[in-house]
Order: structure tokens, then C-alpha cells, then sequence
């Protein structure tokens, strides 16, 4: 069976709300749409306070082209357009909506019918696509119609779209397989049509058998779509790692991306995402979260309108268990801790995880005793000891030329750590600060041409 | 046998010679001209090698001083106006005045005056913690306290008090290289002119969050009120993105927007506060001196109007 080369790690699945079908969650009485919810440059806003606004309408443009629209998941007036504090405490602008009613822009299909036959161009297409603000939803938010429009001179031969969900407790693009697999196969097409490729490979984890069986069914009806089972190996969600096992090919260092080997990956929840946007006119505005963790009462898969505060899935799951330590905007490998429970649900939140008791609680770090365990579980075939290390001494130059930003952030690093070392913290740090001194040569570079 | 020792050691030595003679004609050959006065300089300037004059260490601002012509751009902090000025006497050049500074630290949330509201797990760092995430308290620009300030300090003149969770700058051991500053994410430390005696008045806060923001989560931030810019009779405090800066180049002390400061944000160091309401009676006492003469014990400003 298939799987990606170097490192990775088997942390436990706990898949608890795997068998839990998707349940709507009732519509919300406040909302905070931040404008910034995906790679690049924030959404211009186009409502003030005190505007009236449907559900789907355009709220925010984006910004640039590496930006995407944003859209009301609910209709109401617009309270405020101010600074909001985020999960992480961080003050962020965001435009606030109190809910009137239920009532939905024009044009937008909310039948349940399938619409399988797809008329439009390629450039309709992606328009179509931007027009909606789909960005990637596993929680990368990389503005899907960048994704689409192919460079000059580069061709894309196959299109992956990612069913893995590597990563632990989080269980929404399997639930989306299962009960959106015909709204996901016709989503393929589309982009398959929008990329203008003949083969499509959706890679879906071994752990997940019911989704293999099911998309192969339907599958079989379609042409060039293939439905590849994967070996279990965290992160095998990373695009670079997922690229890996199914192509073989190996995507090179930073700059380049996926589209030099000829690969565009899409995730599963955004490929249903692009059904609804292109067959159906409906905007991103809504998205699967897992609400899990093992204190809470009852693990759902909750389908949310944008900008629902998080206290309110997490009430709708029973509440937080009382010895509840972390809450986790994400799944425990790459989400983010949070500190604020009010923050809203963004374009790509997955999941909210709990994390309760001793559970919740890093070890005390240790000395680096030098076991390399780090270096085996890297799947960017990196060196996290290192990288950590020369952070901390502020040796920039060092960790840029053993490649510090072809780091994923997977945490596969820490999670191994025998030592408990705060490996990717560091890391992460060093990458930022890299990054930053890039930016900072190539602007200084910049005017002398 | 003793043959074999002589020839050795004569050798030995024939061979030792010969290289000290072909040492000394590559060492002619490849002689590096250097400028004597660097090493001169060099033993002047303090010797730190912190980089608060933004070379390397004292040799290379050594250097420096001694090919530039114009050295009033080069400054070391560290040694101050002393030190630049017998360095430009050496030289006969003109250094640049600049008068001392002080690192301050321009936040009052003290663990009483800014409760937390979350705890931090990842790696003790300023630089990490606040890549992340805004902070274990309400405020998103507040000091951090994981002490990057106090690693980054090599003359020892910065703690963190255990008590407030705050650094602590020792006036008399800070040499304003700067190295806090870089090091603080927040922003928060800032070299400011050293007064006499240590005295000081700055508002020690880099909140821009608005009043309403500020006072949930902390007693000890600016608000952004403009009560201190109103009472400032020299134009010294802006209030710009809700917080106040009083500029330390146009306060003259006089600490009257202390008093103003509703929350305490502003900090007066090594000096009395002005009494919180001047006594009505207390000013006319001063140009009324015949009434006060006619009752001298009735109050006990007038010993001074008596005595006229």
C-alpha cells in the first residue's frame, strides 16, 4: 500500500465521531466574519454598521488576487465592522452580524438535487470558484482559484484531492465522504475540467475503509477518477507528503509548489465546496467542524455557518467537561490553543478539540539527548534538533541554509521527542523570522532592477 | 652514541634557524599595515562587545572610528559622552554629543493589576509566546515576562521582579546598548533620556487598544483619555492609536500629568508627586503678606510670609 517516503508518525487515531452524522447546527444569533481568513491579503469589507444583510450576499472583496471573497452566512444587520479579539487574544478586524430571520440572496440553488452536468469553460469555471471564496479547507485557507489558475508554461497532469484527514480526533471530510460522496465526484470533474486534466486520484487513508468503499462505487461511473486507499501515516494530509504517495514525485523546496510536478491538490470538504459554488451559486458559508475530545459528552460533526462563536459547538456538544485544560482550534498535532471561546468558526476550522485532564498538560522538557528520533519523524527530511537549537542561538543564516522554511509544521518533531523539547515552537519561530529576513532581501532587492 | 645525539640536536637547530630566517622574510613580505590607533582605541572604548554602537564588538567600532572621518554618526553607548570625547581628542576629530540614555520599560500590568486569563505551556520565550498568541492575560501588548529582555542584558542590569512578573532596570548598571529593545517582541522597552538622579516620567504603557478594551484587562493601562495632553504646558505628550507618549525630549518634569492620569498609567520615578489639589489658601498666602503677618500661627504655610 501506498505512502509517503521519509518520517511520519502513528499517533493515536482517536476518531471518536467518526460514526456520527453530520447534524446541522441551528443558525446563530451573532456572527464575526474576520476579514482575514485566508493566505494573503484580507478581504476589503463592503458593508458598515447598520447595513442590512442575506445570507450569501458579498460582505468583503478580495483584497488582491491572492485573497478571497468573504459572504454573510446569515441574514441581519451589521453591528459593527471593528477590531475583534481572535482565538488566539490577537485583535483582528472583523464585521459583526445580529441575525433577522433566515433570508437567502437570489440565485442560490438550496435544493438537495443533484446537478451533475457542468456546461461552463474553464475560465467560468474559476471565476465561478473565486466568485464564492473557496479557499482550502483543511485548514492551509490557500485561496482555491490561485490553486486553479496554472502558470504559464506549467502544465497540471494530475489533480489528488485529499481525503486523508492524517490528522488526529478529526473526523469532518470523513463524514463529508460518506454522505456527500456524489456532490464530491461531480466537484472532481469540475475541477478536473477547470485544470483541464484526465486523471483524478482522491487518496483517502486505509483507517477509513466505509469512505473507500462508498466514493469507489460511485466513482465507477466516472472516467479517469480513481480512488486510492493510503497506508496510515501522519501527515500524510501535508500536500507535499500526499503528492509523495500517490505520484511518487518529490515537490522541491520553497518557492516551487505542487504545480512544478504537475499535481493541484484539492481537499475533500472544498471539493464538495466547489460543487455547491459552481452548480448550485452558493458561496462558502458554511463548513463541517468535528466538535471532539475525550471529556466531551457527545463528539459531533456539526455542519456551521461561518463566524459561529466556538462556545456555541462546543455547548452544542454537551458543554466543556470540567476538567477541560485545552481547547484546540483544529485537531492536536497542528491546531492552535485557544484563549478566547468566542472567536468564530473560520474557512478552515475542521474541528474544535478538547483537551481535558493530564491530557492536556505538555511533559516537563528534558536535555536533548541526541536519539535523531526527530530527524526519522520529519517528513520534510529535516533536522528539528538543529533547527530548535540555532533558533534559540538566533543563528538565522544557519537554519536558512538547512531549509527551515520547507518546514510544515506537522509537529511530528515534538510529538516524538522522547525529551519533551518544545522542538516546533522553536521552529516556528526560526521559520517566521526567516521568512521575515527573505522578505526583507528581496524588498531591499527589489527597486534596483 | 653521542654522535647521533649532536648530529640530532645540530639538526634540529640548523633547521630551527633556517625557518625563523624563512619566517621572518614571509612575515616582511606579507605584513598587514594596520593602524596603530585601533588597538589605542580600542583600549579606550569599554570593551563590552554588546553591539549597542551596531558593530561586531569594540574592535570593529574601533576601526571604524579611526578610518571614517567624520565619526558624529558613530556612537557608543555604552561609554557615553566620556568616552566619544577622549576617543575624538585621540584622534582629532569631533564626536557626536548625545546625552545619556536609559532602557524603560513602558508596561505597569503587574500580576495584581492584569490578572491572567490563560496559561502558557510552550517554550518559555518572549519571541515564542508571543509568535503565537497575545498572552496569558487579557491585554494582546503587554509585557510577555518569559524574560528575553533579562537574556539579553550583558551588564546585568535587568530582572524580572518575581513579584509583578515585570523587568526591572537598574538605572546605575544600564549602559543603553539597546540589546533589550531588540530583544522585547512587544515593543515595550525604550531608551529614554537619563535625568539626574535617576528621575523620570514616562507613561508605561504601549496599549492601542481602546479605553473600554484596556480597562477589562488591566488597572494599570492608557486609556487614550487626553486628560495628560490637556494639562501639559509644553506640548511633550501626543495621544495617537489610543495611548499617550510624552516625549522624553520636551518634558521638563513637572509631573503634572501625573495627577491627571486616571488609571496611574504614567510613572514618575525618583521624585515626589505634586500634592493632589494645591490648597486654595496656600497660593494667595504667598503675595498677601500683611494679613499673614497680622496671624502668624494661624496657619502653618506662613512661617515664610512671617519671616519677610
Amino acid at each position: 500500500m501506498k505512502t509517503f517516503p521519509i518520517g511520519g508518525v502513528h499517533p493515536s487515531e482517536n476518531k471518536l465521531s467518526c460514526s456520527k452524522p453530520i447534524e446541522v447546527l441551528p443558525l446563530p444569533e451573532v456572527v464575526n466574519i474576520p476579514l482575514s481568513q485566508h493566505i494573503g491579503a484580507p478581504a476589503v469589507a463592503k458593508v458598515a454598521k447598520g447595513d442590512r444583510v442575506v445570507t450569501g450576499q458579498l460582505i468583503a472583496e478580495a483584497g488582491s488576487f491572492m485573497s478571497a471573497n468573504i459572504h454573510s452566512p446569515i441574514s441581519g444587520t451589521v453591528t459593527a465592522v471593528d477590531l475583534v479579539a481572535n482565538g488566539q487574544g490577537l485583535r483582528q478586524p472583523m464585521i459583526t452580524i445580529q441575525r433577522e430571520g433566515d433570508e437567502w440572496a437570489e440565485g442560490i440553488d438550496r435544493s438537495t438535487t443533484l446537478v451533475k452536468e457542468c456546461a461552463l469553460s474553464s475560465q467560468e469555471i474559476i471565476a465561478k470558484i473565486k466568485e464564492a471564496g473557496i479557499v482550502g479547507m483543511g485548514g492551509a485557507t490557500f485561496p482555491t482559484h490561485v490553486k486553479l489558475s496554472v502558470p504559464p508554461g506549467k502544465k497540471a497532469e494530475v489533480l489528488i484531492i485529499n481525503g486523508v484527514e492524517c490528522e488526529p480526533y478529526l473526523t469532518s471530510d470523513h463524514r463529508t465522504m460518506l454522505e456527500r460522496g456524489e456532490e464530491l465526484v461531480i466537484g472532481v470533474t469540475i475541477l478536473m475540467k477547470a485544470l483541464d486534466v484526465k486523471k483524478a486520484v482522491i487518496g483517502i487513508e486505509n483507517n477509513k475503509p466505509d469512505a473507500i468503499a462508498h466514493l469507489k462505487k460511485i466513482v465507477a461511473n466516472y472516467k479517469g477518477i480513481k480512488v486510492q486507499p493510503l497506508m496510515v501515516k501522519y501527515p500524510q494530509g501535508g500536500e507535499k507528503q500526499l503528492i509523495a504517495a500517490i505520484t511518487g514525485r518529490q515537490v522541491p523546496p520553497p518557492p516551487a509548489l505542487p504545480i512544478d510536478v504537475g499535481a493541484v491538490v484539492c481537499n475533500a470538504s472544498t471539493t464538495v465546496a466547489v460543487y455547491e459554488a459552481v452548480q448550485k451559486n452558493k458561496p462558502l458559508i458554511e463548513r463541517v467542524v468535528t466538535v471532539t475530545g475525550k471529556g466531551i459528552k457527545e463528539p459531533k460533526n456539526l455542519l456551521t455557518r461561518m463566524g459561529t462563536p466556538i462556545s456555541v459547538l462546543l455547548e452544542a456538544a454537551g458543554g466543556l467537561p470540567e476538567n477541560a485544560g485545552k481547547v484546540i482550534n483544529g485537531g492536536p498535532m497542528m491546531g492552535r490553543a485557544m484563549c478566547n471561546l468566542d472567536s468564530p468558526v473560520t474557512k478552515g476550522c475542521s474541528g474544535i478539540t478538547v483537551m481535558s485532564g493530564r491530557d492536556a498538560v505538555r511533559q516537563t522538557a528534558t536535555q536533548c539527548i541526541k536519539c535523531a528520533k526527530c530527524v526519522a519523524a520529519c517528513p520534510m527530511g529535516l533536522e528539528p534538533y538543529y533547527l530548535s537549537k540555532m533558533t534559540q542561538k538566533k543563528g538565522w543564516e544557519a537554519i536558512e541554509a538547512q531549509m527551515v522554511t520547507s518546514c510544515i509544521e506537522c509537529g511530528s518533531c515534538q510529538a516524538t521527542c522522547p525529551a519533551y523539547l518544545p522542538l516546533l515552537d522553536w521552529i516556528r519561530l526560526g521559520k517566521q523570522t526567516v521568512m521575515g529576513i527573505i522578505r526583507a532581501r528581496a524588498a531591499a532587492a527589489a527597486p534596483k532592477k | 652514541m653521542n654522535e647521533v645525539l649532536l648530529y640530532t640536536i645540530l639538526t634540529l637547530c640548523v633547521l630551527g634557524v633556517l625557518a625563523a630566517v624563512i619566517l621572518y622574510f614571509v612575515a616582511q613580505k606579507f605584513r598587514v599595515e594596520e593602524d596603530p590607533r585601533i588597538d589605542e582605541v580600542e583600549k579606550m572604548l569599554p570593551g563590552a562587545n554588546c553591539g549597542g554602537c551596531g558593530f561586531a564588538g569594540c574592535r570593529a567600532m574601533a576601526d571604524a572610528l579611526v578610518k571614517n572621518d567624520d565619526i558624529s554618526s558613530l556612537f557608543c553607548p555604552v561609554g557615553g559622552s566620556n568616552t566619544m570625547n577622549a576617543v575624538a581628542t585621540y584622534l582629532g576629530k569631533a564626536a557626536a554629543e548625545k546625552e545619556p540614555q536609559v532602557a524603560t520599560v513602558r508596561c505597569g500590568g503587574t500580576c495584581e493589576k492584569r490578572p491572567r486569563t490563560n496559561e502558557y505551556d510552550g517554550a518559555k520565550s518572549c519571541a515564542v509566546a508571543s509568535s503565537l498568541y497575545a498572552g496569558e492575560t487579557g491585554c494582546a501588548f503587554g509585557c510577555v515576562g518569559f524574560g528575553d529582555c533579562e537574556a539579553a542584558c550583558a551588564f546585568d542590569a535587568l530582572h524580572i521582579d518575581p513579584a509583578t512578573g515585570l523587568p526591572v532596570v537598574d538605572p546605575d548598571k544600564c549602559t543603553a546598548c539597546g540589546a533589550c529593545v531588540k530583544a522585547c517582541p512587544k515593543h515595550i522597552i525604550e531608551l529614554r533620556k537619563k535625568w539626574p538622579k535617576n528621575r523620570a516620567v514616562y507613561v508605561s504603557c504601549v496599549s492601542k487598544d481602546k479605553g473600554a478594551v484596556v480597562m477589562k484587562a488591566c488597572k494599570a493601562g492608557c486609556i487614550g483619555c487626553g486628560k495628560c495632553a490637556k494639562v501639559c504646558a509644553f506640548g511633550a505628550i501626543t495621544v495617537e492609536n489610543n495611548l499617550a507618549y510624552i516625549d522624553p525630549q520636551k518634558c521638563k518634569l513637572c509631573r503634572k500629568c501625573v495627577n491627571e492620569c486616571p488609571t496611574g498609567a504614567i510613572k514618575l520615578v525618583g521624585m515626589e508627586p505634586l500634592p493632589k489639589e494645591p490648597k486654595a489658601p496656600a497660593t494667595p498666602a504667598a503675595p498677601k503678606p500683611a494679613p499673614a503677618a497680622e496671624a502668624p500661627a494661624a496657619k502653618p504655610e506662613t512661617p515664610k510670609a512671617a519671616a519677610e
